[in-house]
């Protein structure tokens, strides 16, 4: 059965909250991994896996299911709390993250079984082209089922991406929706210092797709942009989530140097107050 | 057990990956009738004609998409095809297919396991006049070292039309297969007994074994006619399968002849010869000899003075024959 979806914003905040806490104790609990971008997409996450995929954790592989693809496996941690929570596995499991023989590989990957995975990805750029290779499976097959692909900004930077952007948007596919992390940060610093991504709204549309912009953590502007991306036809659609790293945990909001680091037990806890404080 | 093979017409092994793809895009039913396979998905990048999927193209268009000179997107495409149950085919020129591509092979193909069939067209260095930049002589090196991937390098056209079917229709995971661009002798049978995995003897002899792979097969088996008049026997096998390569028909080859040459248009690092020496070295090690590219790039000319130039020849195959022989203990 599709897994039922919130349309109420109040509780999708409050999930993403438990998916929040959640990463900062199992990062705290790894000992290493990407904190900064998994706060900063736990809206987008809980938005995506609780109120518009169509998807069922009794049956993950299910055919008309729509499929998420992850390009940026670093947010693994996101990725596997959320799924956790919507009810793939247990939350236990979460602390075996990066663990020998865990299911939970520091970037996703298939052969260790965990359910929900569609694809093992971790090295940037490669996400968009499967997308569209399974975007076009949907298309030559009549299916109804989209494909959702989030990108991180600092991504845009590989040259593999605009290929698939070209592809994309040749072959038509309107069921590819595309969703940029548009945090404005990257390991070195600010993405327009490291290498300038702007103008990127117009970069998209020159390579002829929709553009959707909005603010990656408000859950009500997140849904409206998906129910928009979802009545285009014949172009694929992407949004650009503007997000801030380290979201929700005001002493690291916006810092690059939190882009792939853990926090130790203690800084965990003052990150676990300050998150609850600010909650209200 | 002596028979020779003989030259039917030359052709090029590109023509057999072109007709085994074609001939993988429809599969015949009980009742006879020709059916379009669905599964089959071929990919172009701009050179559909040159690498030999033009036919399957023309006749099967609604399985074969157009992705234009963007080989990493392809392989991707490619791995999202097999995510959904195709049967993706990607073909282009080796050194592209290949090298271009091997980050997004390694992760988006090997590391998920996914059945994707790379072709590498114009192999090695009878591509000729194109020169050093369209010389494929790493890739079977770069090819074989990934997990998950299976290797094929027939040795003929007729052996890669049946390659070609296989790496589709049986082998599970990623596939690459190469072929060459060059007319080169057309001798094994459509009937052969074709084993992805198990190298084929192709010649008896108890003196020297020469393991050959692609079109050096050809110039082994000549080899070994030609040495058979100064009473040197030597075994011909076919190694048609780079990986997962045949231990047990080398082990056995190498105690019985206790002298190996391997041959290859490829580089001698990390091709075949490294390939057979990774394994003989821990079960049999005994002298050994490798025809090959000596860590050098190629340059323009026309294939068979290439194959002059860097001793990729049936003489060069006879020099090493007759200088491994030496170096043999004695039992």
């Amino acid at each position: 059965m599709i897994h039922p979806k919130v349309h109420d914003p109040l509780l999708l905040k409050k999930i993403s909250l438990e998916i929040r806490r959640s990463v900062i104790t199992t990062l705290s609990i790894a000992g290493s991994g990407h904190l900064g971008a998994s706060l900063g997409l736990a809206d987008l996450f809980t938005c995506l896996y609780f109120s518009v995929l169509n998807h069922d954790p009794n049956d993950p592989k299910f055919p008309g299911r729509d499929r998420l693809i992850l390009s940026i496996g670093h947010v693994a941690p996101v990725l596997y709390t959320t799924l956790a929570h919507v009810g793939y596995f247990p939350e236990e499991e979460l602390t075996t993250l990066r663990k020998l023989g865990s299911r939970l590989q520091g970037h996703p990957g298939r052969e260790h079984n965990l359910p929900g995975l569609e694809l093992s990805a971790g090295s940037l750029g490669q996400g968009l082209s499967v997308s569209v290779g399974r975007a076009l499976v949907a298309k030559m097959d009549n299916e109804m089922w989209r494909v959702y692909c989030i990108l991180g900004d600092g991504e845009l930077q590989e040259g593999s991406v605009w290929e698939a952007s070209m592809a994309a948007a040749h072959l038509k596919l309107d069921n590819l929706i595309a969703i940029v992390d548009r945090n404005g940060v990257q390991i070195d610093g600010k993405t327009e210092k490291v290498m300038a991504l702007e103008p990127l709204k117009e970069k998209w549309r020159a390579f002829g797709w929709e553009v959707v912009e909005c603010d990656g953590n408000n859950h009500e502007d997140l849904l409206t942009s998906f129910h928009l991306a979802q009545q285009v036809t014949g172009k694929p659609v992407v949004i650009l989530a503007y997000t801030k790293m380290g979201k929700g945990v005001r002493s690291i909001e916006g810092d690059y140097h939190w882009h792939g680091k853990a926090p130790s037990n203690r800084e965990a806890a003052v990150f676990l107050k300050q998150l609850e404080e600010d909650a209200g | 057990m002596s028979r020779r093979y003989v030259n039917h017409g030359d052709r090029p092994t590109k023509a057999g990956f072109g007709e085994g793809l074609l001939a993988s895009g429809k599969i015949v039913t009980a009742s006879g009738a020709k059916h379009r396979h669905p599964e089959v998905i071929a990919i172009g990048a701009d050179i559909t004609a040159s690498v030999g999927v033009d036919l399957f193209a023309e006749r099967f268009p609604k399985q074969f998409v157009s992705l234009g000179i963007a080989e990493q997107n392809c392989v991707g495409v490619a791995a999202g095809l097999a995510l959904e149950g195709k049967i993706p085919v990607f073909a282009t020129y080796g050194v592209f297919a290949a090298l271009r591509t091997t980050d997004q092979i390694r992760v988006s193909v090997c590391y998920n396991n996914l059945h994707v069939v790379i072709g590498g067209a114009h192999a090695g260095l009878s591509v000729g006049p194109d020169g050093a930049t369209h010389q494929s002589l790493e890739d079977l090196a770069v090819m074989r070292v990934l997990p998950n991937m299976t290797v094929l390098s027939p040795c003929d056209a007729t052996q890669t039309k049946i390659a070609t079917q296989h790496a589709i229709r049986q082998v599970q995971g990623p596939v690459y297969i190469r072929f060459g661009r060059a007319s080169m002798p057309d001798f094994t049978s459509e009937k052969q007994l074709f084993e992805v995995g198990k190298g084929q003897l192709l010649h008896p002899g108890k003196d020297v074994s020469i393991f050959a792979t692609g079109h050096m097969v050809w110039e082994a088996l000549q080899a070994a006619y030609l040495l058979m008049e100064e009473g040197i026997h030597a075994k011909v096998i076919n190694i048609h399968t780079i990986k997962p390569i045949d231990r047990d028909i080398m082990i056995q080859a190498a105690r019985e002849t206790r002298a190996v040459i391997t041959a290859e248009e490829h580089q001698v690092t990390g091709g075949l010869g490294s390939a057979v020496a990774e394994v003989l070295a821990e079960e049999c090690p005994v002298p050994m000899k490798f025809i090959g590219m000596p860590d050098c790039f190629g340059e323009s000319g026309q294939p068979n003075e290439l194959m002059n130039k860097y001793g990729l020849t049936r003489l060069a195959i006879i020099q090493a024959v007759k200088t491994v022989i030496t170096l043999k203990s004695k039992p």
